[in-house]
Formats: structure tokens, C-alpha cells, sequence
């Protein structure tokens, strides 16, 4: 999202801190908000006598990996992996579809009511998830969901936030080209599908991508509703890892977030500028 | 949250009824008849709509507004699942509002609140400011990038890595802040040093979220205004308090209601790194709320605790967009 340049080039433009002194200090910032994650991969790797080590040795001395086979053995890895990427993926394709079809029905379609619904449909962000969840849990068990990977994904379907998003989307796009196939004779399921739907692609990846993260990293909703070992997501595993007392072993916990870090790095290195995007967007739309 | 489209003030145009078919055809507007919104008006366009909007209103309606209706409901009964909900008027309230861990619950969650959105402000508006100053376009980039990192990590794994940083004698927080001279800090161990460690680490996971809104509200300041305002003499510090932060306002409310609103629903942190202790000291609203249902069965008072919690985040918002007419200038 980088806009015009506001770093200063007029070079009489003074500055209140030397540029290098700026630069050291945020290098220092920098290495702060990096450090934790720097010391649970290095602790990961070492050995248990090594764990405690002050100064922290952040390159090990004999680098093992005993500690990740440590959390393979505790914990079924695979099976809340594959827990985790199914609930995952499947609220993403369906936050996906539903806010593309309802943001461009906001954006592009004229019907009754649209106002007070999308009042309604932004009123909603407003509500914290704690509020609707002793309620949405009676839902689900009247529904037989709990206890369900489905009772996870489908309460999740519908996004006020990715529905907001689109229909910014969509009203950024120019309204000849609807039109001119209009007059051609395109229906209106047909502007959509031929004209406008291609064009969405980047704005629904910032919806996926986004949704991709904050469920990879739920806690609350999969803490209340999943109580049997075979329904647990990933970081339900690993607060389990910890044992009753903290008992566990601090290299194989911290192996244990690492792998579970692994796919909320990957979506940040391939899909850094949606994220950023969708972040921004809350923000600078006015 | 308001939307970029400009419609013209004023009543909207009447809408006809058509009862003429148009066949498919769609019959556009005459330019005369058209809102800003040029909009398609056939008669497959409603049905389309309606297709278009049931999936997202049904699950709103299903998961949003019933529940919601049904919590403050649920909020006058007394009912543990096994027995038949019994009604009690607002005996709930009433308990909750004299049970001393309700209470304690409310002024931690507030104190957080203050603590970690003034903290999380503070510093990504620091940083925002200076990875907008000179410097190359790479190291720019990987700054943002390391601030923003901690976003996309998991609050619940990460508290499990606090646990281990924060503590007493053996974590490495301790250790670096020895090595300036600090003495030892119990972190999870004090009442104080609780609430501390909940807050940095919470502010840690957090703060690129603002930092990353005022990024972009910094590219939208005009380059003039700061030239103009240098050649006027204004130095750094100078410059930025009376010209950066009436520009950035608008953002800064955006930053402050998000930033309150999701302080105020604060629970991995708390939870995980220090159970709500010592003693009560970080118990927030929204673990009571969770123990009250999902641990003691009692959903009656759940719910209760919920409406207030909705009440307290609904009064604080609106007190600042109150606020904000006073203090935020919009371009």
C-alpha cells in the first residue's frame, strides 16, 4: 500500500532526530518486537540443559530436533493440523462467497430496504463474540453441532467486516462497464458474472487471507464448543502441551508453537499485501 | 466507518412501481432520474438481490441478532441446562452486580483497557512516525514487516511463550533488564506484575494493528504541509504535535475505538499466562463470563455479565464519538 512518498526529500527539511540515530532506534524496536520469536525458535532447538541458559544462547550449541518429535509423540500434530487447515480453508472460501455476492448486492444492486440492512450488517461488527456465545452455543446443540468441525465453520460464514470491504470494492469499480453491457442487453446475473466477478479477485483475497489468519489463531470459540481430544484445533493442542502445571517440557511447548507458526508465516510472506490491506482499510476509508 | 461514495443530499427519488414488464431488457435510466448510484433497476435485479444477500443476512440474523435478543433474555432466567430455565426477573443482576468477582473483573478490565490501549497508541505512533522519515525503501519495508509480525501469530501459543519470558528467575526479561541494573521483577507472581506482564504482552501482539493504520494515515498527509511548516522554522517534535496529530486525528479515533473495543474483550492473554491470578488481580469480564457459563453451568448469569459487558463497550464508543466531534478534524 505504499502511497505517494512522504519520506522528506527537500533536503533543507529538518529533521528532529538524525536519520541514522532514527534508524538505530527503530533497528533496536525492530529487534525488540522480533525478539520472543527469535528466542522460541533458537529454545526450540536446543537442548533440555541448554533451555535456561542466561545469557540465551541463540545459536544453539548442538542444534536437535528432539524436541519436535517430542511434540509428534505428546500431541496428534497431524490430526489438529488437518483440524485446523479444514476449518480453516472452508471459512475462508464460504467468508469468500458470501461477502462477494452480499458486497456486491450492497454496492451494485438497487432493492428495498438496502440502508437499514446494511446498517444491520455493520451494527454486528460492533458485537464482542463473548456476548453471542452462551446463546450461539444453545443454538449449535439444538442443532447437534457441538462437539463438530462443522459447528466451528459454519457460524462463521457470515462477515460483516469482509461484506463492508466488498462493497467498497465493488463501488470502486467503474459503472460504464456495467452498463455498457447493460445496453447490449446483459441481464443483470449476467453484468455480474461476465463483467464484475472477474474483477473482484483482489479484493476477495484480501477477505480470505484475512479470514485465513484470524481463524488459524482462534481460541475462544473452539475452546467452548470442541471437548473431545480428536475435534481439538491447533492452538488448543498446544495450551495443552503445557500440561496442568507447566509441567511440560519448555523446549517441546516451544516446538510445538513453532509448527504452529509455520502456516500463519507462510500467509504472511505470500500474502502480506492483502493482509496489510484489509488492516488499512478499516482505518483510511472515509 | 464511513463509505467513500458521495450521494447528493437531500430525499431520495421516489421510486416508481413498474408493473410494465421489460423482458430482460435492461431499460437504464434516464440520466435525469439518476441518483449518484446508478444502479441497474430490472425486475431480475430484486431477485438477485435477494439471492445475493440471503446467505449473509440469514447467518447474521441466526448467529448475530437472535443471540444477541436471546442473551439479554436468558439474562432474566435462572437456568443451570438441567433443569427447566426458571424466571427471576433481575435477581441475576442483582447478583452480579454484589458478587466481588464481577466487580474486580470490571475495574481489571478497565485498567487493562486504559493501560494497553494508551501504551499500544503511544508506540505505534512512534514508530509510524519514524519509518515514515528518510531512510531506503528496503529497510522501510522491513521495518513494517517486523512491526506487524507479531499480528499474525496466535494470541493463545504466544501467552504460552510469555509464560516462559516473564518469569522470575529464569526468563529472559528479567535477565536483559538486569543487565541495565534492573533488579529482579515478579512478574507473575505480584498482583502488579501481573497485570504488567498481561498488558505488554497483549500491547506486544497488538500494537502493529494502529502502527499499520497510521502508516496509512500518514501517506495521506500531504508532502506540502511539512514542507511548509519546515521552512516556517518548525522543528521535528514541534512539527509533528501541531500539524501530524490534528491531520492524523481521524485515524487516531479509528485506532482508539478498535483498540478499546478489542481491550475490552481481552482473554488469551490473561487466561493462559496467568489464569486470572494471583488471586483475582487479572480476571477480566470476558473469563468471567466464560467460567460463569462453560465451567459453573450457570448461563443465567453469563448472559448477564455479557449485557453489561455489551452495555460498557456500546457507552464507551458512543462517549467517543462524542468526544471526537470536538477534537477530530477532518481535511
Amino acid at each position: 500500500m505504499p502511497g505517494p512518498r512522504t519520506s522528506v526529500t527537500a533536503s533543507r527539511v529538518r529533521h528532529g532526530l538524525a536519520p541514522w540515530g532514527r534508524i538505530a532506534g527503530l533497528a533496536l524496536c525492530a529487534l525488540l518486537t522480533l525478539g520472543p520469536v527469535i528466542w522460541t525458535v533458537s529454545t526450540s532447538l536446543r537442548t533440555p540443559a541448554e533451555s535456561f541458559d542466561l545469557p540465551p544462547k541463540i545459536i544453539p550449541t548442538a542444534p536437535t530436533v528432539d524436541a519436535y518429535r517430542g511434540v509428534f509423540d505428546q500431541i496428534d500434530v497431524w490430526l489438529y493440523a488437518l483440524n485446523s487447515t479444514l476449518v480453516t480453508a472452508l471459512i475462508a472460501a464460504g467468508q469468500m462467497i458470501t461477502a462477494g455476492l452480499a458486497g456486491y448486492a450492497f454496492a451494485r444492486l438497487e432493492f428495498r430496504f438496502k440502508k437499514p440492512l446494511f446498517a444491520l450488517v455493520l451494527a454486528t461488527m460492533m458485537v464482542p463474540l463473548q456476548v453471542t456465545m452462551v446463546p450461539v452455543f444453545l443454538e449449535l446443540k439444538t442443532m447437534g453441532l457441538t462437539d463438530t468441525l462443522l459447528g466451528l465453520i459454519v457460524p462463521a460464514f457470515p462477515t460483516a467486516f469482509g461484506t463492508f470491504l466488498m462493497r467498497q470494492y465493488f463501488l470502486g469499480m467503474p459503472k460504464d462497464l456495467g452498463e455498457a453491457a447493460m445496453i447490449d442487453g446483459a441481464g443483470p446475473w449476467r453484468v455480474f458474472r461476465s463483467v464484475y466477478a472477474p474483477l473482484a479477485a483482489p479484493g476477495l483475497a484480501i477477505v480470505g487471507v484475512l479470514a485465513f489468519n484470524y481463524h488459524w489463531n482462534e481460541f475462544f470459540r473452539p475452546l467452548i464448543l470442541e471437548t473431545s481430544t480428536e475435534n481439538l484445533t491447533l492452538p488448543l493442542g498446544l495450551v495443552s502441551l503445557q500440561g496442568n502445571l507447566g509441567t511440560g517440557s519448555i523446549s517441546v511447548v516451544l516446538a510445538g508453537v513453532v509448527l504452529s507458526m509455520i502456516p500463519a508465516v507462510v500467509v504472511f510472506v505470500v500474502g502480506q499485501r492483502p493482509l496489510r490491506e484489509g488492516i488499512t482499510s478499516a482505518g483510511v476509508n472515509r | 466507518m464511513t463509505n467513500t461514495e458521495i450521494r447528493p443530499v437531500g430525499p431520495e427519488p421516489a421510486r416508481t412501481r413498474r408493473s410494465r414488464r421489460n423482458r430482460g431488457t435492461g431499460r437504464t435510466r434516464k440520466a435525469s432520474e439518476s441518483t449518484a448510484a446508478t444502479t441497474i433497476r430490472t425486475r431480475g435485479t430484486r431477485l438477485l438481490a435477494v439471492l445475493f444477500l440471503a446467505p449473509t443476512v440469514v447467518g447474521i440474523v441466526v448467529f448475530t441478532v437472535v443471540p444477541i435478543v436471546g442473551s439479554v433474555v436468558l439474562s432474566f432466567f435462572q437456568w443451570d441446562v438441567i433443569d427447566d430455565p426458571r424466571w427471576t426477573g433481575a435477581a441475576n443482576y442483582r447478583e452480579i452486580l454484589t458478587d466481588s468477582t464481577v466487580l474486580v473483573s470490571f475495574r481489571n478490565t478497565l485498567v487493562f483497557m486504559v493501560l494497553a490501549v494508551a501504551l499500544q497508541l503511544l508506540i505505534a505512533l512512534v514508530l509510524a512516525i519514524a519509518v515514515n522519515g528518510r531512510m531506503p525503501k528496503w529497510l522501510r519495508s522491513v521495518f513494517r514487516s517486523a512491526f506487524f509480525f507479531p499480528l499474525v501469530l496466535s494470541a493463545a501459543s504466544i501467552s504460552v511463550v510469555m509464560k516462559y519470558l516473564f518469569n522470575q528467575d529464569f526468563g529472559p526479561v528479567n535477565w536483559l533488564l538486569g543487565t541495565v541494573g534492573i533488579p529482579s521483577v515478579p512478574w507473575l507472581t505480584s498482583e502488579n506484575g501481573a497485570m504488567a506482564a498481561v498488558v505488554l504482552a497483549y500491547v506486544w501482539q497488538q500494537f502493529g494493528f494502529s502502527f499499520l493504520l497510521f502508516v496509512g494515515g500518514l501517506n495521506n498527509i500531504p508532502q506540502e504541509v511539512h514542507e511548509a511548516a519546515s521552512l516556517d522554522g518548525a522543528s521535528g517534535v514541534r512539527k509533528h504535535l501541531a500539524i501530524t496529530l490534528p491531520l492524523l486525528s481521524p485515524t487516531l479515533l479509528v485506532a482508539s475505538v478498535v483498540g478499546i473495543i478489542n481491550a475490552l474483550q481481552v482473554f488469551e492473554q490473561p487466561y493462559v499466562l496467568t489464569a486470572g491470578g494471583p488471586g483475582d488481580s487479572t480476571r477480566t469480564v470476558v473469563m468471567v463470563i466464560y467460567e460463569t457459563a462453560f465451567e459453573q453451568l450457570r448461563f443465567g448469569e453469563a448472559s448477564a455479565v455479557g449485557v453489561l459487558l455489551f452495555a460498557l463497550i456500546m457507552a464507551v464508543t458512543a462517549l467517543q464519538f462524542r468526544l471526537s466531534r470536538r477534537y477530530v478534524h477532518y481535511q
